[in-house]
């Protein structure tokens, strides 16, 4: 949309009044790749739709899904939620890969800037708003409750609730790619460049309300997993006996919510600028959008912590698990985690020192960056020493384990190098950025997310999932990675910097291809992974998990059957010991085979979809400059949270013969899993 | 939790699950939860404050809160959210005592004092607007009207939900759903006074200052 | 890889403590890597000849390694890193021209001769526009300077954020609109180097590229006569039309530059209507405009955003500029005011 005009001015008045500033040009029909990803979306889209209605599976998926309050079912939609948009940003960064690959010398390869910025942009606020937050909210959400022994999270509306909000995001975010357009200023959206002068038409708007609705559901849910953690453990799980990965879960639902609100005060001041017209980071009348950029990491860094504080802890309980030994050193790897928490505060200069805050400011900033690699190093330590005398099964959570050990060092190698100011005047913005971040986001992040789905999978559906197309994807992942960033690496050395749609010298050329294959290589990876899935559905019964303890497991949710009742225990476990299921396997633990009572639980409810759903309506219609529809959706969603808090029937009770029959059947599974044969993983 | 596993260490026995107790549900985990979320709010006011920190004296060659205040008028103002925490207080002495029509009272002399902050406070936007001094007009302007009013935005939710509150005490009584809720609302109530005070000092009596 | 064989002394010096940095931590990632491969490999499931011991969980004198041996690491590299960023910090001049060749000799001759030669840059949608003060010569998207002499960039952007960046040459510092910032350096080899934007500032960011130039004195006066004679003029009407956005701008040479040009750009007042910056500090810092300043401010068509969006050109808001008894119709701010402009200036640092 590079017209000199205005379309909107061609419209009648009562258009605008009842469209906004939504015109027929708003839709991208004249991109073709726009318009056939649409087809290829609506008629999957329409599929799925006739499928659910073909079946008669709207009632169940409503009832049991949609509004269910139970949090491993929401865990299980998060994770669903983060798996179908890692697709999304994943075919993001395929087109800017082979953009790159081709725009050399003069070509201005097949995206248009104006086309190729959305896409950066997109693939940045995807992958870590919409891929990476929903899969470790979504894992914490299924993980924590059971290994604190606990029945439910503190808030189950709530957290139903937060899951639609997130979920809203997703719904504004993809809306941006086939009505009107997404923001073309990079993943953080600085001003002046995001301010209205610069970038007047919807990208932007729609960048703000889907991060504000989904920011809202993130805090939220850091309320509720805080207060679950604090509240509900079992009886005698004191802090320092809690499982790693619950103890680095608090620790990530602290920083959100200590750090979301930031992101959604300083979003909020720039849609003031944008739709007010007030002077908070604009260039003339006393702005400073300097303001914006200290605020906006203020955030950001943290961000950075949340999403890799869970995956250390899943290493640590994998690394623990298959090496058949408790974790080495679990003190310190608690005050390493509870160090890089405070500190990842102090740090968020080290995103601008090139804006010039002078020598001291700056070596303050990358003096305490380097700081957190010391805890974060002793991390690396105390997983190998859990390795040490071990004996490990290299099962697929402990091949992502290694190889992320092996990955993340490089990476927070280059984030250390990169906390040398003088270092980062020459690296800042370049490649080498780009591969740096990758390297501990996928090396990190995701490779602990990975591991962490193989390893919570039988928990969660009952069954393993297939290990030969698991390895097919990861040594396609792994190879993948490594092909797709180390030219990076050297393209930043080599000067050349981010965000870059065409390039004049030819001799980049040869590392872009290369980078383009490594992207390949990953897409086969995932490809792999989405067989897999199938496959493992299809031989579900040969990789049944009847016990509950596939891996020889030593917290508390391998002590209940995969899938969990409802109810996750029938009683409430008592814990003894840091290790608290390995220590009732070794000290006599007898599974309760009488004297079940009936279970209080929390009453599923529509209210969280229905509320998110008018909160994202009242986001299209300010998007859209809609003013009727977002008054009315406004004051709709107060409404109905109102209504909602006049329903006081929000609990039941699972009645005692249930609790009986549910228990009987895992008495009889058990049963026949001795016979099948001894248990393979009880090292 | 305590209790039990005492009770586990007194008989001997090792236990490894709890027979007798309900457990599994949070025992005041509203309050932490509410607390966690005020936490939060307060991190919003805190940013909001920094920008005003930042920003309050950009007045772009236009007009400062030396000009602007009108300090009597603030004064009153905060007098009305300051009698409202205390009646506040009020009714939640009387719902401790069980006493649902003195509560309900009570709640509706808050209700009023709030109501009347919220009135004044729009008066004096309203004032300021019209002489000119817009939230566009400079930095300062900007971040002075979107702090006060966030307050006042927080405020005015307090009041729908004061409200429905009251409406819900009436139709069920003084249960304990209620006696949660109306808790949650004090604190609420007595955080934004609390942000309030902030305010006030940092941004109408220091703003007034030449 | 230019930034490892770079031709000016900063860049070189930024090279040397990414290299030093890069081998301390190799200290002791390369053991952390060995180990890992060593450790998962010996103690494999089938390795039934590795010792299994799965009491050894703990471990004081293990844990004082574990902690101290990246703590030593890190107190190393921050050592090094203050003095290198201190050393090396953009503001400040450089303190030699090459590792074998300082400012100043043995007996306190000034080795260089004058002083550095001071380079304004405006970062313009999308292009570059190199302001030279002392040879009242502009150019655009190319910059010239001589070898071995030290350079002050002073650095400012018309309308968004971006990074001036010549990898050759130094480190990137970005050019902010309003506000100034400074890089010196110097280059130690003649040649012409690229410089760019490191920061995505819109839709012509990939084509914002420049030449740098670095040439010796005598060719340095031949460029700069060159500019002379090619060049055409740079006032203040000519500067708002060219700092409309545009994409590929081929190379252009100024001989008549307004004197206060650059002041008018970095102070966002060049046209002449609009209040500058340094005025609009100086109100404030006096407690604003009063009452009487609410309505100092007018609507001004801003072309700056054109091609940016849907929109065509917008209106925007502004301060107008002071009215003195000195300047009754506007038309620029007196020689006081410039003088108070350096105090005055709103900039980093």
């Amino acid at each position: 949309m590079n017209s000199e005009h205005n379309p909107i001015e061609a419209y009648p008045h009562w258009w605008r009044l009842l469209f906004g500033r939504f015109t027929l040009e708003s839709l991208p029909l004249h991109e073709p790749i726009v318009v056939v990803t649409f087809a290829v979306v609506a008629l999957g889209g329409l599929a799925i739709l006739g499928a659910l209605t073909r079946y008669k599976l709207w009632g169940p998926l409503w009832r049991d899904w949609l509004t269910s309050v139970d949090h491993k079912k929401i865990g299980i939609m998060y994770m669903v939620l983060g798996l179908v948009m890692l697709l999304r940003g994943f075919a993001d960064a395929l087109l800017m890969r082979s953009q790159q690959a081709i725009a050399h010398g003069g070509a201005e390869g097949f995206l248009p800037p104006h086309h190729y910025d959305q896409i950066f942009t997109a693939h940045g606020v995807i992958m870590i708003f919409f891929v990476a937050m929903p899969l470790v909210t979504g894992l914490m959400n299924f993980v924590v409750p059971l290994q604190i022994g606990a029945r439910d999270v503190a808030f189950p509306f709530l957290n139903n609730f937060s899951f639609w909000m997130t979920a809203g995001g997703v719904v504004l975010t993809m809306m941006s790619l086939f009505i009107g357009e997404f923001a073309a200023t990079g993943w953080l959206a600085y001003p002046p460049l995001s301010n209205i002068a610069y970038s007047p038409s919807t990208g932007v708007d729609y960048y703000i309300w889907a991060l504000q609705i989904a920011g809202i559901g993130t805090t939220l849910s850091g309320v509720n997993l805080i207060a679950t953690i604090v509240k509900m453990r079992a009886p005698g799980m004191s802090m320092m006996k809690m499982p790693v990965f619950t103890w680095t879960s608090l620790c990530t639902n602290i920083l959100i919510v200590a750090s979301f609100p930031v992101l959604g005060a300083v979003l909020a001041l720039l849609t003031l600028d944008r739709y007010v017209g007030t002077n908070f980071f604009t260039n003339d009348l006393g702005g400073n959008p300097m303001m914006y950029v200290n605020l906006i990491w203020i955030w950001g860094h943290p961000e950075v912590y949340i999403l890799v504080l869970p995956a250390f802890g899943i290493f640590s309980e994998v690394t623990s698990t298959f090496s058949g030994k408790r974790l080495f050193g679990y003190a310190s790897m608690v005050y390493a985690t509870v160090v890089i928490t405070i500190l990842s505060y102090l740090v968020w200069l080290h995103h601008f020192f090139t804006m010039g805050s002078g020598a001291s400011v700056n070596s303050f900033f990358g003096i305490t960056t380097m700081i957190i690699s010391i805890p974060t190093g002793a991390k690396i330590f105390n997983w190998l020493f859990t390795m040490y005398r071990g004996r490990i099964r290299f099962d697929l959570p402990m091949m992502w384990t290694v190889a992320f050990m092996l990955t993340f060092v490089i990476g927070g190698m280059t984030g250390v190098l990169l906390a040398v100011p003088p270092a980062d005047f020459v690296l800042h913005n370049s490649l080498f950025l780009v591969a740096h971040f990758h390297n501990v986001i996928i090396g990190g992040v995701l490779f602990g997310l990975f591991a962490g789905i193989y390893y919570w999978w039988p928990k969660a559906f009952g069954f393993r999932l297939d290990p030969f197309w698991g390895k097919v994807s990861f040594w396609c992942w792994v190879s993948g990675f490594w092909v797709a960033f180390m030219p990076l690496y050297i393209l930043g050395l080599m000067g050349v910097t981010r965000r870059m749609s065409s390039f004049a010298d030819t001799s980049l050329q040869p590392f872009f291809v290369i980078a383009a294959l490594g992207a390949l290589l990953i897409a086969c990876g995932i490809a792999a992974m989405i067989v897999q899935f199938a496959v493992s559905i299809l031989r579900r019964d040969q990789l049944a998990d009847l016990t509950g303890d596939p891996w020889g497991g030593r917290t508390l949710e391998w002590a209940t059957s995969s899938p969990p009742p409802a109810y996750n225990f029938a009683f409430t476990p008592m814990v003894h010991d840091g290790d608290a299921w390995w220590d009732m396997k070794h000290r006599g633990y007898e599974r309760p085979l009488q004297g079940f009572k009936a279970i209080h639980m929390p009453k599923n409810t529509g209210a969280g979809v229905i509320i998110a759903g008018i909160a994202t309506v009242f986001g299209v219609a300010m998007v859209w400059y809609v003013w009727w529809l977002a008054a009315i959706s406004f004051a709709g969603a107060v409404a109905a949270t109102i209504i909602h808090t006049f329903n006081y029937d929000r609990d039941y009770y699972i009645p005692a013969d249930e609790v009986v029959r549910t228990e009987d059947e895992r008495t009889r599974l058990l049963a026949r899993a001795v016979a099948n044969a001894p248990a393979p993983a009880q090292a | 939790m305590a209790q039990s596993h005492t009770a586990a260490a007194d008989d001997g026995a090792l236990h490894f699950y709890v027979t007798d107790d309900e457990h599994g549900h949070a025992e005041g985990g509203t309050m932490l939860g509410f607390w966690l979320y005020l936490m939060s709010d307060c991190l919003i006011f805190a940013i909001l404050f920094a920008t005003y920190g930042v920003l309050g004296r950009n007045y772009a060659a236009g007009p400062s809160g030396a000009d602007l205040f009108d300090l009597k008028l603030v004064a009153v103002n905060t007098s009305m959210l300051l009698f409202s925490s205390i009646t506040y207080g009020f009714a939640m002495l009387e719902m401790d005592k069980g006493d649902q029509r003195m509560t309900q009272r009570w709640l509706a002399v808050t209700g009023a004092f709030g109501l009347a902050f919220v009135g004044l406070e729009l008066y004096e936007f309203a004032h300021l607007i019209h002489e000119g001094a817009t939230p566009q007009r400079s930095a300062f302007l900007s971040s002075f009207f979107t702090l006060v009013g966030t307050h006042g935005l927080h405020v005015t939710f307090g009041l729908i939900w004061l409200v429905t509150l009251m409406v819900q005490v009436h139709q069920r009584g003084l249960i304990e759903a209620n006696r949660r809720r109306l808790m949650c609302l004090s604190m609420f109530w007595h955080f934004l006074d609390v942000i309030w005070i902030g305010v006030f000092t940092f941004v109408y009596l220091m703003g007034s200052l030449k | 890889m230019v930034l490892l064989s770079p031709s000016g002394d900063v860049a070189l010096q930024q090279r040397n403590l990414l290299i030093a940095s890069t081998v301390l931590m190799l200290l002791i990632i390369v053991p952390v890597m060995a180990l890992t491969v060593a450790f998962a490999w010996h103690y494999r499931e089938g390795n039934k000849k590795a010792v299994y011991d799965p009491s050894f969980h703990h471990s004081i004198g293990l844990e004082v390694v574990i902690w101290s041996a990246p703590l030593l690491i890190i107190v190393a590299l921050g050592a090094l890193t203050w003095l290198g960023t201190h050393l090396l910090d953009p503001y400040r001049s450089v303190s030699r021209i090459s590792a074998s060749k300082p400012i100043v000799s043995s007996v306190g001759d000034p080795m260089v001769s004058g002083k550095p030669l001071v380079v304004q840059v405006v970062a313009l949608d999308w292009k570059w526009l190199f302001l030279y003060p002392e040879q009242g010569i502009a150019s655009l998207n190319e910059v010239a300077a001589p070898v071995d002499r030290p350079i002050e960039f002073r650095i400012t952007s018309s309308s968004v954020m971006n990074s001036l960046f010549i990898p050759a040459l130094a480190g990137q510092i970005y050019a902010m609109p309003g506000m100034q910032t400074r890089l010196n350096a110097v280059i130690n080899k003649a040649g012409n180097y690229e410089g760019f934007s490191a920061n995505y500032s819109g839709a012509g960011f990939s084509h914002m590229r420049f030449t740098f130039k670095g040439v010796d004195e005598g060719d340095f006066s031949a460029w700069v006569d060159k500019v002379k004679k090619e060049g055409g003029s740079l006032n203040r009407a000519d500067y708002l039309k060219l700092e409309r956005p545009s994409e590929k701008e081929p190379v252009r040479y100024y001989n008549a530059v307004d004197a206060d040009l650059y002041d008018a750009i970095l102070n966002m007042c060049v046209d002449r209507a609009k209040m500058c910056m340094h005025d609009m500090v100086a109100i404030d810092a006096r407690g604003g405009g009063g009452r009487e300043g609410i309505n100092t401010v007018m609507r001004l068509t801003y072309d700056k955003a054109v091609r940016r969006g849907t929109g065509a050109t917008q209106q925007a808001t502004f301060v107008t500029a002071l009215c003195t008894p000195a300047d009754a119709y506007g038309f620029g701010s007196t020689s006081a005011a410039n003088a108070k402009a350096a105090a005055a200036t709103p900039r980093l640092n």
